[in-house]
């Protein structure tokens, strides 16, 4: 690892001055991706500034029956508090089917979601990447892509968004707070990560020393019964070769509204916005819900080794719907 | 704020107060192996994934190696060394041993600490319970199954069995 300057925050105010002053330097958090990547030599920031003694962690009851969750609660702590298992299971799950035990005692919301990808010739220096070197091209194109996205893609990257969190985050519309020189902001949270278009180095729209202070989780009766189903190759401590947030309110047997999510096939935390569409006044029913798969995979674009990922996220997406319809969703 | 390429910690380590100037880079993992001679937590992957290097920090579980020691200021770290009593091993070591839950044993110490947060967290309820709580904790040579009865018998022992 390079070398590098080390100090603790104190206030929001302190730590984005710190920043501010260094060009090249980062915030650290929980640093379970951070620290890693020092390590590899894949981002080098000549500073580190400290924020896990700002006052970040809380999780708070909004007015309108949402949620605030602090920047910098953890992981663990947050998929265990009363009102996360309660009013929105799908963010439950999606936090306990994500990374370990440990990791999850360490790594915070702000962190998840600003965590990099894990594709494998991002990770190495020694091979070309445009996020991480722009305009040096992507190597997974026709590499070893079968963890790769097919939603979101572009010429110049196809590196899969590696959050659960974010994927149930992005099914319920919640906000992403900041702070920074401009002052406090708020971004929905499907603009808080950018296609990776002809630029997939700038993954947000923030800028240097914009420090993520909470995310706002509002009231959504709708996701009491919600799910977040995971699909990968072993059954635990794995990243998704597909999953899907899901929430139905099925009356009558017709479907009066539902949100869908992917993770594991996109190139950011993916709204299934074409299948709600079909979805909603539909039958909930079998074909009902294949009929909105099909129709939101219909854009993708597979590459040699992950084209299975097409039919696989398809059938997550039929099974997570019909295990809200029989079930009313996880117990 | 200062900042400096070597940092002040003060922290507390199986219960003693420890105080060290480190290089900033330095993980928690190397202050304990390297600085103060506690090599029972092991250096495995180095990159999160293993789970070897687990160990308590404010009593909850946490891979060393992706930890820097400089973010630890004021902790209280409990390691492998710091479990037994009184020259008595913890009762999970015991049931290691009783239940042979391990061949080459370089997993061994982080498997015990993280059985330690599995029996506190009460995920103790069926062996598939402690599989997903340890996912975390790979062992190479295989001793899950014994690995696993040995944390459910400390669990029904101490009555953390839901």
């Amino acid at each position: 690892m390079r070398p590098v300057s080390y100090a603790r925050a104190t206030s929001v105010a302190e730590a984005i001055a710190a920043l501010r002053a260094h060009p090249d330097a980062a915030f650290l958090a929980g640093g379970t991706t951070e620290i890693d990547l020092l390590r590899l030599d894949v981002v080098r920031p000549n500073a580190l500034v400290d924020i896990n003694a700002l006052p970040l962690s809380r999780i708070e009851d909004l007015a309108d029956g949402g949620l605030r969750i602090g920047a910098l609660a953890r992981m663990s702590d947050v998929a265990e508090a009363p009102a996360v298992v309660e009013r929105f299971p799908m963010l439950m799950q999606a936090l306990l089917l994500g990374a370990s035990a440990q990791l999850r005692n360490m790594a915070t919301i702000g962190g998840n979601l600003l965590q990099r990808v894990r594709c494998s010739y991002f990770r190495d220096v020694a091979s070309p990447c445009n996020k991480r070197e722009p305009g040096t091209g992507c190597s997974a194109l026709d590499g070893i892509n079968r963890g790769h996205a097919v939603l979101g893609t572009s010429d110049h990257c196809i590196a899969t968004h590696p959050s659960d969190l974010a994927v149930a985050l992005i099914a319920l519309d919640a906000v992403v707070r900041t702070e920074g020189p401009r002052g406090a902001r708020a971004f929905p949270i499907d603009e808080f990560f950018l296609l990776p278009r002809d630029t997939p180095h700038l993954e947000h729209p923030t800028e240097h020393g914009e420090l993520v202070v909470a995310v706002d989780v509002p009231a959504a009766p709708i996701a009491r019964r919600s799910l977040y189903a995971k699909v990968r190759d072993r059954e635990s401590y794995e990243f998704a070769l597909a999953s899907v947030a899901a929430a139905m309110d099925v009356q009558g047997g017709v479907i009066r509204a539902a949100r869908v999510a992917l993770g594991g096939v996109a190139t950011k935390p993916w709204r299934a916005r074409r299948a709600e569409q079909i979805l909603v006044g539909a039958p909930a029913q079998r074909d009902t819900y294949a009929r909105a798969a099909r129709e939101e995979l219909a854009s993708a674009r597979p590459r040699q080794l992950n084209a299975f990922k097409v039919e696989l996220a398809q059938r997550a997406i039929v099974r997570a719907l019909e295990t809200l319809a029989e079930t009313g969703g996880p117990q | 704020m200062d900042s400096a390429t070597t940092s002040q910690v003060q922290l507390t380590v199986n219960g003693k107060p420890v105080t060290l100037e480190l290089d900033t880079r330095t993980s928690l993992l190397d202050m304990l192996r390297e600085h103060l001679g506690l090599t029972g937590t092991k250096k495995g992957c180095n990159q999160g994934a293993c789970g070897a290097c687990t160990v308590l920090v404010n009593n909850r579980s946490v891979n060393a190696c992706l930890t820097l020691a400089a973010m630890c200021q004021g902790a209280s770290v409990t390691t492998i060394e710091g479990i037994s009593e009184n020259g008595r091993l913890h009762p999970l070591q015991e049931a290691f041993i009783r239940h042979d839950a391990m061949q080459c044993g370089y997993c061994t110490p982080g498997q015990i600490m993280s059985g330690i947060a599995c029996i506190q967290a009460g995920e103790t309820y069926s062996a598939h319970a402690v599989r997903e709580f340890m996912s975390g904790n790979l062992c190479r040579c295989g001793a899950y199954q014994n690995i696993v009865a040995a944390v459910l018998e400390v669990a029904e022992q101490a009555g953390g069995r839901r």
